[in-house]
């Protein structure tokens, strides 16, 4: 096995993600399968290759440093399940 | 037992971008709510950052003020966590592969130079701001500041005192004050600081188990909240329990630092590189033309003040703390060819009228020129420094150059020695009788004619001049 049910359970909470018994037994059984398919990569010869993040070989990307118009805050907040005034309301977090 | 603190410091610096660092919204403190904001920053789903050139260049200028290497190739990678300030899910930042790397900072104790070293210098995105309701279960978000260029600057646990940890803090804020590269306000929290902190027995080599201290937003908040601490610990390994490592909240109000409490479960950000943004790589060419647009820096200045003007350390340091300072007294000095005088006159009288009506160098009414010209008028004997002392004032409250002063006042010193002879004469004549005691013998009363010259020229006279006529007076008849 790649993956135990904890982990999977441990990886859910970090996704804010609630599971029942049934949906962790089958996540666990489908994350072993992907996890013993990328294994075959790891049989690929990687000696001396520098890891890349990218599959494009782009590099320095910029944008210069000017302003242009932002969204209204009308706009901004019109998808906001909840609002009040110019915020966004929440749940109170305090950490 | 005596205790060793071990401190390190994290800083947050926002950088003086006019845009963000992935989206072109504007980064102006102050605005309202939330219209400062776009999809990119809201981490609508679809879009595209892209990086802000002006973030890179910013870091590798503090990377080189700061002797760090800059890392040929680097990238950005996602930090995850859930807070309702931080719309994505994630915080786009350096991770494995920061800018820059391995530098420091000297900074100056009484028992002479230390060096701070610096871990990493990295580009990150700020998140928002939230606002807790006091009466109902709600904040609310002004994603305003999401994607505002912050530098995070780690520092070595090098610091052994919070003094010398505020004394890193100070040298920081000026490099990149004179850099131009942040406000450095700690109010408006463009410059913030985190303190990791633990102690241990003196010469023990182990590291204790240390505490992270947030919520310090001022120099002074800094050191007392790493004195509390470093006191909290010695407290608790003095009565034989153990110090437990946790995130703790500076409380300004109370003095203290207090525990966090709560889950403090141990984070796992799942850091990935951001497959949104490519590479940045930096060649040699630009870190040079970075380098040859570098200002001098602080301590530099300081030495060469030092050095080139003759100045004290102490004066040399107050003129120094800030650029358009340094450059208004480096005028003053060269114009007026006395650097000591103009020294004194820019951090005696001129720093304390800016400081009683709390204005900046910058807007100060006197030019260095003017100032410069009075210097030479002292020099010259056209006017006492006494009555430099008045001029200067009315020069601080018109702005007039003090020839145009010295006119309109009719305070030109008299150097004519045949004038300020018979003034003296007058004098002598009217004190007869303490003339006569000067000749007897008593020659402290010779301060007492000066007076008398002084009050009957109305200060006009030349000091010198009174002196010498006075002695050749006094003395020979």
């Amino acid at each position: 096995m790649k993956i135990t049910k904890e982990e999977v359970e441990y990886v859910a909470h970090l996704a804010r993600l609630d599971f029942s018994e049934e949906e962790k037994v089958k996540f666990t059984s489908q994350l072993n399968d992907i996890l013993m398919y990328m294994d075959k990569l790891n049989e690929a010869d990687t000696a001396g290759i520098e890891p890349m993040s990218h599959a494009i070989a782009l590099q320095n990307a910029f944008r210069e440093d000017t302003v242009k118009d932002s969204l209204s805050h009308e706009l901004s907040l019109s998808n906001a399940p909840e609002a009040r005034g110019p915020f966004f309301r929440v749940p109170k977090v305090i950490e | 037992m005596a205790y060793e603190p071990v401190i390190g410091l994290e800083i947050h610096a926002q950088l003086l971008t006019k845009s963000k660092i992935f989206c072109s919204c504007s980064t102006l403190f102050g605005a309202e709510p939330n219209s400062h904001t776009c999809a990119i920053c809201m981490g609508m789903p679809g879009v595209l950052p892209v990086l802000n050139r002006t973030v890179v260049e910013y870091t590798i200028k503090m990377a080189l003020a700061t002797n760090c290497a800059i890392n040929e190739s680097c990238n950005f990678a996602r930090k995850n966590y859930f807070y309702p300030d931080l719309p994505k899910g994630y915080q786009i930042s350096q991770y494995a592969q920061p800018l820059s790397e391995h530098g420091y900072v000297d900074i100056e104790q009484n028992e002479g130079r230390k060096r701070i070293g610096i871990t990493r210098i990295h580009m990150e995105e700020d998140a928002g701001k939230m606002i807790h309701d006091e009466h109902m279960p709600s904040s609310y978000i002004d994603l305003n500041r999401t994607g505002v260029p912050l530098i995070e600057i780690v520092s070595e646990p090098d610091m052994r005192s919070s003094e010398e940890a505020s004394a890193y803090l100070k040298r920081l804020h000026e490099i990149l004050v004179y850099l131009e590269i942040c406000d450095g306000n700690m109010e408006e929290g463009s410059f913030r600081c985190d303190a990791n902190v633990s102690i241990r027995p003196r010469g023990e080599n182990a590291f204790g188990t240390r505490t992270e201290l947030k919520n310090m937003n001022s120099f002074r908040n800094v050191q007392r909240a790493l004195d509390y601490e470093i006191k909290r610990q010695q407290y608790i390994l003095e009565s034989g329990q153990a110090v437990i490592q946790e995130t703790r909240l500076w409380d300004d109000s109370q003095g203290v630092t207090l525990s966090m409490r709560g889950k403090e479960e141990a984070h796992d950000y799942r850091y990935f590189p951001d497959p949104d943004l490519v590479p940045i790589v930096i060649d040699e060419s630009w870190v040079a033309e970075v380098r040859k647009n570098l200002p001098e820096l602080p301590l530099e200045k300081r030495e060469r003040f030092m050095r080139d003007y003759q100045l004290p350390s102490y004066d040399a340091g107050v003129l120094t703390s800030s650029r358009v300072l340094a450059d208004y007294f480096e005028n003053v000095a060269n114009l007026s060819g006395k650097p000591k005088a103009a020294s004194n006159w820019v951090m005696g009288d001129i720093l304390r009228f800016l400081n009683e009506e709390k204005r900046e160098i910058k807007e100060c009414p006197i030019l260095p020129q003017s100032l410069a010209e009075m210097i030479q008028l002292i020099e010259n004997g056209t006017i006492s420094g006494k009555m430099a002392k008045d001029i200067i004032e009315e020069m601080y409250r018109t702005g007039k150059p003090p020839k145009t002063v010295i006119e309109e006042k009719g305070m030109v010193q008299i150097t004519d020695e045949a004038a300020l002879a018979k003034t003296i004469a007058g004098v002598l004549a009217a004190n007869t009788a303490q003339v006569e005691q000067y000749r007897g013998g008593k020659e402290k009363l010779f301060g007492y004619f000066v007076g008398q010259v002084m009050k009957a020229t109305k200060g006009k006279a030349n000091p010198q001049l009174i002196n010498d006529l006075l002695k050749k007076m006094l003395t020979a008849s």
